[in-house]
């Protein structure tokens, strides 16, 4: 049934193809939405409480442990906050081994996403393995390319999931340039690899869907947004990360473990690929920038719905900052920079896969931690993704609960949600008013 | 063409974790659809929209309980699975979030939410195998993924998994990669820790660390005095046995030097 003209619910109890467990809730009343839930029921872990107390060295392999799919965030976030509270600024090398790393996990993550979660909604199937059955060598594609980007992770710090080879200040120990030469035509390989997906996901259908939130990313001197210090949005915000705390606020909502972000003034936000694309795309590398144009893709991209396109033309740029860091390697020395404790407080954010990711934490002379915050990207996303997903249903009122619910669905993974990043995330239920009432 | 015979049914099932272990399942990019061709994946919520409601030939789990609610669906996956395997830290041993278990978990609520009230946690956090009964327990913080293809293979040729016992020491050793505890004086828990991860760390110039928790009959006391004469202190030392497996034993009985929490260094 429709409830254009009624009242009645519509859940998703638990919500497939996401990192984590979460669910969506939405009302209807007198056939209009009345109230829209993303709901987070992944159980908190209380990583900010238990980091009270360990030493500065250890937030790199211990946060990383908030989320198996982009550990690195966490390494690079946390290394660049306690080097901040530190006041330790580590060489152009490490900066750019650091970036080799995380164009690994972009590739990994951002194909793990496209082909394996993704895709599958624009086939009408459930999973990649059956979308395999419609179009095996797109799935094998994606296989092989995640490969890769895992292969990266691996080669510079030694597994994919939960790298070893991450301190604060740099690396245990530094590749060695013929050991990064020689894993150069894998990486060329993938970069042919991610063109193909590229063009294979830009000849897709796209419902038309354009998130009017403002777009907020990093700026990372004239690479396209991985590090860096300053934080940017398209309507004029300009600022240092130390002064996040000033103009981003988190609050805790009854219907989820995972908190919200929202600017001060100014409301809900958006980061994530389409925040980098739209605020960067003339700092994409040639090929992905000739990747996005035979795509479509103009200056800028809001369509939340097109994200996979641009989460693809990202992973070709992933594969050509890799080959670049690669073609000017120079192992750092030594490794790591030295990181001596210092009383204070440091910030620091970088690019994950899904968007920025803020960290920050006080330390006393001895290099304990008193205080940490963590903000994940789902968390400043997730009031965005709800607004969406109350725009978007009431648009389509007229269409059968369960074509709905699939499509509600979409919306929210979309945005590549990661519960278990935002809670330390989600439950789809429609709620379409007092017939549905229990 | 005669009917394929059944293909055994496998649920993937999720606790309090970090979702990296089920995700070393698709991270089998090379065995992925071949496997999914032998076994029917009924239950992969990360991979799959499509749900069984069982029952399974095995289940997959990941995470530890932390939840009233936990406790009632690990029993339901109990009942409804011929065999069970634990995978990672979190299942076999209660994952860092076991740290809670070390102190307040009223405490930790205030420091993280503003509105504590709104969450409904167990105090203490807890492996898989304090509620059910657990056919295999796969090591790792997180697993290794040749592993985790010998355990499913395993289970589906009805056999036991060959999964080595051995310490990391031996791991090295194996590899030909010289002890950096002895050669370099770096402090490391190769003696103590369950292998499977393939001496990672050392291969790196770094001490292991325990993410696979302790070997058995593991005795870190007798390692303790080692790590001191390296210079490791012993608030450093509780504080590393204390991380990804600080709930198994016998990390968990490493002794606590005082003071140790912030509260305890504000009072000293």
């Amino acid at each position: 049934m429709t409830h254009k003209a009624g009242a009645g619910r519509l859940d998703t109890e638990a919500l497939s193809r996401v990192e984590g467990e979460g669910g969506m809730h939405v009302r209807i009343v007198d056939g209009k939405v009345d109230d829209v839930k993303l709901r987070i029921f992944e159980p908190p872990r209380f990583y900010e409480g238990f980091l009270r107390g360990r030493a500065h060295t250890e937030p790199p392999d211990i946060t990383a442990r908030i989320c198996g799919i982009c550990p690195v965030a966490y390494q690079m976030s946390a290394c660049a906050a306690i080097e901040d509270a530190c006041g330790v600024e580590v060489g152009e090398s490490i900066e750019e081994l650091r970036r080799l790393l995380y164009c690994g996990e972009w590739i990994e993550s951002h194909t793990l996403h496209v082909h394996l979660l993704h895709a599958p909604d624009f086939f009408g199937v459930d999973s990649a393995i059956e979308l395999a059955a419609l179009d095996r060598g797109a799935v094998e594609r994606g296989l092989e390319l995640k490969k890769i980007g895992n292969e990266v992770l691996e080669v510079i710090g030694g597994r994919a999931i939960h790298p070893v080879n991450v301190r604060i200040g740099g690396f245990y120990r530094a590749p060695a340039r013929s050991t990064l030469q020689a894993f150069r035509p894998r990486l060329d390989r993938a970069l042919e690899l991610a063109v193909a997906a590229t063009d294979w996901v830009a000849g897709l259908d796209f419902p038309d869907l354009d998130t009017e939130h403002e777009l907020v990313c990093l700026v990372d001197g004239e690479h396209y947004p991985v590090l860096g210090r300053r934080l940017i949005s398209d309507r004029g915000l300009d600022i240092d990360i130390a002064e996040f705390g000033d103009h981003i606020a988190e609050t805790h909502v009854a219907h989820s473990t995972a908190k919200h972000a929202h600017l001060l003034d100014r409301g809900n936000y958006l980061v994530g690929p389409l925040a980098r694309f739209s605020l960067a795309r003339d700092r994409l590398g040639p090929v992905a920038t000739a990747a996005a144009d035979r795509a479509g893709l103009g200056a800028e991209c809001r369509s939340p719905f097109q994200s996979i396109v641009v989460r693809a033309v990202e992973v070709v740029h992933a594969c050509e900052e890799a080959l670049r860091v690669i073609d000017g390697y120079q192992p750092p020395e030594p490794a790591a920079q030295p990181v001596p404790p210092r009383a204070g407080t440091g910030h620091g954010a970088t690019e994950a896969p899904r968007g920025m990711l803020y960290h920050r934490y006080s330390i006393d002379g001895d290099g304990i931690i008193s205080d940490a915050d963590i903000i994940p990207p789902t968390s400043q996303n997730q009031p965005t993704i709800e607004h969406d997903l109350f725009h978007f249903v009431e648009a389509n009122l007229d269409m059968p609960d369960d074509a709905l619910r699939r499509a509600a669905e979409v919306t929210i993974r979309n945005h590549d949600p990661c519960i278990s990043c935002a809670t330390h995330f989600l439950d789809l239920t429609v709620d379409r008013g007092p017939e549905g009432e229990s | 063409m005669s009917r394929e015979p059944r293909r055994p049914s496998v649920a993937i099932w999720k606790f309090a974790s970090c979702d990296g272990c089920q995700l070393t399942l698709l991270d089998c990019e090379d065995e992925l659809l071949r496997v999914a061709e032998l076994i029917d994946i009924a239950y992969f919520l990360e991979g799959s929209s499509a749900t069984s409601d069982g029952p399974f030939d095995l289940s997959i789990v990941e995470g530890s309980i932390s939840t009233a609610e936990d406790i009632e669906r690990i029993q339901t996956v109990r009942e409804k699975s011929a065999a069970v395997v634990t995978i990672g830290a979190c299942a076999t041993a209660g994952g860092i979030q076991a740290l809670r278990n070390f102190g307040d978990v009223e405490e930790l609520m205030r420091i993280v939410y503003a509105t504590p009230d709104f969450l409904s946690v167990l105090d203490t956090v807890t492996p898989i195998t304090d509620h059910i009964d657990v056919d295999f327990e796969l090591r790792g913080c997180p697993i290794d993924k040749r592993q985790l293809l010998e355990v499913i293979g395993s289970y589906l040729a009805g056999r036991r998994p060959q999964i080595a016992t051995d310490s990391v020491c031996i791991e090295c050793k194996m590899a030909g990669q010289p002890c950096v505890l002895v050669a370099e004086g770096t402090p490391c828990l190769g003696p103590v820790t369950h292998g499977g991860c393939g001496a990672l760390c050392p291969r790196f110039g770094r001490g292991c660390y325990g993410c696979f928790g302790p070997m058995d009959s593991a005795r870190p006391e007798v390692l303790a005095p080692l790590l001191t004469t390296m210079g490791m202190p012993e608030d450093e030392q509780y504080r590393v046995f204390h991380t990804f497996n600080a709930w198994s034993e016998p990390f968990r009985d490493q002794p606590r030097p005082v003071p140790v929490t912030l509260s305890e260094r504000s009072t000293s």
